[in-house]
C-alpha cells in the first residue's frame, strides 16, 4: 500500500481507530470551508480597498492612520480569539471526560494560527511605531507581553516538534499551553507596572470616540475580515494536522506490514531456499 | 554550584568594568539573572539525577502522592538556590562593595522568588524530562514564564538596596502571585505529567 493511493480522499481507507472519519472529512473538499475562505478573500480586499483609497487621512497622524485598519483587528483575533481557544482546547484534551484527538488538533491549529497573526502584530506595530512613537521598539507593557506571549507559543511549536509519540505529544504541548496562557495576566500587570507607552483601547472608549463615519466602517469589517481570516486558517491548519497524522499512522502501519513481509519471506528462504530478493519489498515507496 | 555563582560576579565585573558605581548599579538585575540562570542547572541537575538511576520508577512504586513529589522537589532545589543565593550576596557586598540599607527586603524577595522560580522550574523540569532535546528545550520553555520574577526580583531589590520599603511592597506582591500561582499549576498537573 502505498500513500498515493489515497490522493482523492475517497477509496481506501486503512487507519488505525483514533482517526479514520476525520480523516476522511479532512481530505474532501467542503463548500462550508469554501464559502469562509471565500467571504474572508473578499472581507480583506474590500478592507484594504477602502483602507488605502477610500478613506481619508487622520488630521494628526494624516497616512499613518491606516494602520488602524489591521493591526488592531490582526492583535485582536490573535489574543482573544486564537491564544484562549489554543488554552481552552488544551484543558479539555488534559480533562479526562473530553479527552479526544480533535482538542490537541484544534490547540495546534490555534497555536499556529496564533502566531501567525501575533508575528504580523509585532511588525505591523513597529513599522508604526518608527514614524509615530520615533522608535521601532520600546519596553512598553504591551508590547513586551506581546514578544514574550510569542515566545512562549514558540516553545509550544518547539516541544510539539520534538515529541513523536502522539500521546506525549498532545499532552506535553497541552501542559505548555496551559501553564503558558496562565502566566498572561501576571507577566501583563508586571509589564504595566514596569512601564507603559502603548495608547489604551481608546476607540472603545465611547464618548471620546473620535472615529465616525467611513472609518468606523472600515475599522469595524478589519475585525469581521481578519477573524474569518482566522477561522478559515484553524480550520485548515486542522485539517493538514488530521491528515499528517494520518500519514504517520499509515507509514508506522507500511512500516509494521514489511517488517511482516520480510520475516514471511526468511521464513520462506528457509523452507523453499527459495531466493526471494527481499529489496523488492520496499519498492513501491 | 557554589563556584558558579563567584565565577558569574567576576564575569560581570569584567563585562562592566571595574569601575564601582555600575556595578552597584546593575546589582539587583546581575543577582537575579544569576539566580535564573543557576535554577536552571539546579534543575537539569535534579531531573538527570532521577533518570540515571531509575530512581523514577521506585519513587512511582513507593506510592508517594505526584502532588507530594512536586513540593519535596520544589523544597530540595529551593534550598539548593537558596545557599548559593546566600553566597552571590555574600560576594556582591564584598566584591562589588554594595551597602544594604535593608536586609529584610532583600531577604523575603529572595524567598518568595525562590519559591516561584523552583515551583516553575520543577514543572518544565518534568515536562521536559526524557526528552532528547531537554537541555534546549528547558531555558526555551522557563526562561519567558519566569520573566515577571525577574522584573518584580530586580525591582525590590532595587528598592532593598535603597532603603525604599514601600515601593518594594507591589513586586512582593507580584512574587507571591507567582509563588502561589505555580504550586497549585504543579500540584494539579503534575500527576498527568508523571504518566509520561
Amino acid at each position: 500500500m502505498t500513500i498515493s493511493d489515497n490522493d482523492d480522499g475517497g477509496g481506501t481507507t486503512v487507519v488505525a481507530g483514533t482517526t479514520g472519519r476525520l480523516t476522511q472529512w479532512s481530505t474532501k473538499r467542503n463548500r462550508w470551508i469554501d464559502a469562509i475562505g471565500i467571504s474572508a478573500a473578499i472581507a480583506v480586499a474590500l478592507d484594504v480597498y477602502l483602507g488605502i483609497w477610500v478613506t481619508p487621512p487622520d488630521k494628526v497622524q494624516g497616512n499613518l492612520v491606516r494602520l488602524l485598519y489591521i493591526h488592531p483587528a490582526i492583535a485582536t483575533v490573535a489574543l482573544y480569539v486564537a491564544f484562549p481557544l489554543a488554552a481552552l482546547s488544551s484543558a479539555l484534551w488534559l480533562w479526562r471526560r473530553t479527552r479526544s484527538p480533535f482538542f490537541d488538533r484544534l490547540a495546534v491549529a490555534s497555536v499556529e494560527t496564533g502566531i501567525f497573526f501575533i508575528a504580523l502584530t509585532i511588525v505591523t506595530g513597529s513599522l508604526w511605531g518608527r514614524p509615530v512613537w520615533g522608535v521601532y521598539w520600546t519596553w512598553d507593557a504591551t508590547l513586551t507581553t506581546t514578544a514574550l506571549l510569542l515566545l512562549e507559543f514558540l516553545g509550544y511549536i518547539a516541544i510539539r516538534k520534538s515529541t513523536a509519540d502522539p500521546e506525549r505529544r498532545a499532552r506535553r504541548s497541552a501542559i505548555v499551553a496551559l501553564v503558558a496562557f496562565v502566566d498572561v495576566p501576571l507577566i501583563q500587570s508586571t509589564m504595566v507596572w514596569w512601564k507603559t507607552l502603548h495608547q489604551k483601547a481608546t476607540v472603545l472608549l465611547g464618548s471620546s470616540s473620535q472615529i465616525h463615519g467611513i472609518m468606523a466602517m472600515t475599522f469595524a469589517l478589519s475585525f469581521l475580515a481578519f477573524g474569518l481570516l482566522c477561522l478559515w486558517m484553524i480550520i485548515n491548519r486542522y485539517r493538514i494536522e488530521a491528515i499528517r497524522e494520518e500519514l504517520e499512522a499509515r507509514r508506522m502501519e507500511d512500516a509494521i506490514n514489511d517488517r511482516i513481509a520480510e520475516s514471511n519471506i526468511r521464513v520462506d528462504d528457509l523452507l523453499a531456499a527459495n531466493t526471494a530478493p527481499a529489496n523488492t519489498v520496499r519498492s513501491d515507496i | 554550584m557554589a563556584p558558579f555563582a563567584l565565577l558569574v560576579l567576576i564575569l560581570f565585573a569584567f563585562a562592566l568594568g571595574p569601575d564601582r558605581t555600575p556595578l552597584i548599579n546593575a546589582t539587583p538585575g546581575l543577582f537575579w539573572v544569576a539566580v535564573l540562570f543557576s535554577t536552571m542547572f539546579a534543575i537539569q541537575r535534579s531531573f538527570s539525577l532521577e533518570a540515571t538511576e531509575g530512581l523514577h520508577d521506585s519513587i512511582i512504586l513507593a506510592g508517594i502522592d505526584p502532588a507530594g513529589f512536586f513540593i519535596g522537589k520544589l523544597l530540595a532545589i529551593g534550598a539548593e538556590l537558596g545557599v548559593l543565593e546566600i553566597l552571590t550576596a555574600a560576594g556582591i557586598i564584598i566584591l562589588y562593595g554594595a551597602h544594604v540599607t535593608s536586609m529584610l527586603v532583600l531577604l523575603f524577595s529572595c524567598v518568595l522568588g525562590t519559591i516561584g522560580l523552583s515551583a516553575a522550574g520543577t514543572m518544565y523540569g518534568a515536562l521536559v524530562s526524557g526528552m532528547r532535546l531537554r537541555e534546549t528545550l528547558l531555558p526555551l520553555l522557563f526562561l519567558p514564564v519566569a520573566s515577571p520574577v525577574l522584573i518584580a526580583g530586580t525591582r525590590s531589590w532595587q528598592a532593598g538596596l535603597a532603603g525604599e520599603h514601600i515601593s518594594a511592597s507591589p513586586w512582593m506582591w507580584i512574587l507571591v502571585a507567582f509563588a502561589v500561582l505555580y504550586i497549585c499549576v504543579g500540584v494539579v498537573l503534575y500527576g498527568p505529567m508523571e504518566d509520561m
